[in-house]
């Protein structure tokens, strides 16, 4: 072969192996466009059976049942109120991490807790599910009458202390990535680290941290063992922390350990489910990465 | 005076109640752990490991659940490291600017934000059904495959981020393509972050249930896996399986696998911290 020869075939491989990294990172766009027509065609043919009047009005969701009821109602309550309560746990302990670490703590200190918090989030989540139904619920009964063995609260509670770290740490981001020139001013007007944290920095710092708790809401309405071990597996339009209730991913775990027929009604309600949980974190990772953007435009 | 007193006190008290915040997960998951140990630490023995699952608690073992695990490993790192890495390489050396890259980037951010379980819904049609994988552990091991790729690609991109230009430039200055650039300077200088990636997205996909229960995951396998196409049970499923049991007897023995499954979690992440610490020491561009 000649020098030139060798030259040709050198670039055509070149070329061959560009081509297979770009396919390698289309699959990202195929999985992205698999989930997505996946989900819209089997519900498709779900809603042509049920009217999506009935699913959105609906107070029943009873599709397993010889009486069968298709309102999404019921679990999407279940889902709210196990997110709210795992929300209104993470949120003031990640707060008060995020100004702890970035306005107090020494920079030693931070740089060895970040990573045992990231800990928290490492845990495999069936295992807190374990951890909400035998050690939180039995605790908790001791305190609150009624709370039965399957409930809303220690699920919640316990999908909160799973999700501190995503909070703190991406609070703790926005809070250290405010100029200093801020904190001096502040400091120079006589004021403290804490007034300086809470009246300065945090305002400053609010849509990096208004992206934290929506990408953790997110991250609780789409969390799956935590709730189908600890929450129950009853539709139950209740907003009583203290009683069992099934979100949407459960319901999806309940009908994938029976056995239901594939192309049958039941089957497809796994779907329009799924939709219904798809669409609410897209819409939520939506705003937060708009904010994002927004954000650190701002700073740059 | 008292005004200013009562904020110095604020301010040292938020002192102690950050202290407060900063361990209560910590605490609250190392008490978690220390029941857990207390309840199944007893139940772990050699039979325990090697035993098939069985309707009598004290006679059933994770053996099928552990190979289980080891071959979902395995698949999927067989799978998701080339095709992430290959995504990586493509995204930071070759389309930079070009407008599906920053398509692509804009997707993967949305991907890791997809909830676990919907991917499991992808996995049953797509290779349970349209594939005809069956709910084998190739099946399992694709849809993970998928789930972790956003981690290893983002990974793979700020490794290579990290590498120097003028690495690049002595290469092609000695005459190199641009592919044995990649292959002989840029891979193995960004090595270390792209190993710390891939060793925590691999850890992840072993903690995952709930996609795997969609694809039809068995709870009880009454045998090992000699294949791919074999059905399959992994270490979550099985303790998911007894911890949904009302006997006390079953949750000692999910108490047990939960022991095992945390060591094996545990320690991929303190590998691959160690990684990611001795890697960052070492550059010094």
């Amino acid at each position: 072969m000649t020098a030139n020869g060798k030259h040709v075939v050198k670039k055509q491989t070149e070329r061959w192996i560009e081509r297979g990294l770009a396919l390698s990172a289309l699959i990202t766009m195929l999985t992205t466009a698999g989930i997505i027509w996946i989900l819209a065609s089997e519900s498709w043919e779900f809603f042509k059976e049920v009217s999506i009047i009935d699913f959105l009005t609906d107070t029943q969701w009873t599709p397993l049942f010889v009486d069968k009821h298709y309102g999404i109602l019921p679990l999407l309550t279940g889902t709210l109120l196990t997110t709210l309560i795992a929300i209104l746990t993470a949120l003031p302990l990640g707060i008060v991490i995020a100004v702890y670490l970035s306005e107090y703590a020494s920079q030693g200190f931070r740089r060895a807790i970040k990573p045992a918090l990231e800990i928290l989030a490492a845990v495999p989540t069936v295992v807190y599910g374990f951890f909400a139904l035998t050690v939180v619920t039995p605790f908790l009964q001791n305190f609150i009458p009624g709370l039965s063995t399957f409930n809303a609260l220690s699920a919640g509670i316990v999908m909160g202390i799973m999700i501190i770290p995503l909070i703190s740490s991406l609070s703790e981001d926005a809070l250290y990535a405010v100029p200093r020139s801020l904190r001096e001013a502040s400091f120079g007007m006589g004021a403290n680290r804490f007034q300086t944290g809470f009246r300065v920095v945090v305002p400053a710092a609010s849509s990096g941290i208004l992206v934290s708790v929506i990408l953790a809401i997110s991250r609780a309405i789409g969390e799956t063992m935590v709730v189908a071990v600890a929450a129950g597996q009853q539709p139950n339009l209740t907003f009583d922390p203290r009683q069992a209730v099934e979100t949407i991913t459960t319901y999806i775990v309940q009908v994938s350990l029976g056995d239901v027929q594939h192309n049958s009604l039941e089957y497809r309600t796994i779907f329009a489910a799924g939709i219904t949980l798809f669409l609410f974190t897209f819409a939520l990772n939506h705003i937060s990465f708009r904010l994002k953007k927004r954000y650190q435009e701002q700073y740059e | 005076m008292s005004r200013l007193r009562t904020n110095r006190i604020i301010d040292s008290g938020f002192r102690y109640l950050g202290i407060a915040a900063t361990f209560f997960g910590l605490v609250i998951l190392a008490l978690f752990i220390l029941n857990i140990l207390q309840q199944g630490l007893g139940r772990i023995d050699g039979a325990f490991l090697t035993s098939l699952p069985s309707r009598r608690a004290s006679r059933a073992g994770i053996l099928t659940a552990w190979t289980g695990t080891a071959w979902i490993l395995f698949l999927t790192a067989l799978i998701a490291i080339p095709l992430g890495v290959a995504a990586g390489i493509y995204l930071e050396e070759y389309g930079k600017k070009n407008r599906l890259a920053r398509i692509v980037e804009i997707n993967i951010a949305n991907l890791a934000g997809v909830p676990s379980i919907l991917y499991g819904l992808l996995g049953l049609e797509v290779f349970v059904r349209a594939m005809r994988m069956g709910s084998s552990l190739l099946a399992g091991a694709c849809t993970l495959s998928l789930l972790i790729l956003p981690v290893i690609i983002v990974a793979t991109r700020e490794a290579i981020r990290a590498v120097p230009n003028t690495l690049r430039e002595a290469s092609y200055g000695m005459g190199a393509t641009r592919w044995q650039t990649i292959w002989y300077q840029v891979l193995p200088a960004a090595s270390g972050g792209i190993l710390t990636g891939v060793i925590l997205a691999l850890s992840r996909a072993i903690g995952e249930t709930a996609p795997l229960i969609v694809i039809g995951a068995l709870a009880y396998v009454p045998f090992v896996a000699r294949s791919p196409m074999d059905e399959f049970t992994v270490l979550p499923m099985q303790i998911f399986n007894w911890i949904s049991r009302p006997q006390q007897a079953f949750l000692v023995n999910g108490a047990a696998a939960i022991i095992i499954l945390l060591a094996i979690t545990f320690c991929m992440n303190g590998i691959a911290v160690y990684l990611r610490n001795r890697w960052q020491k070492k550059i010094n561009w």
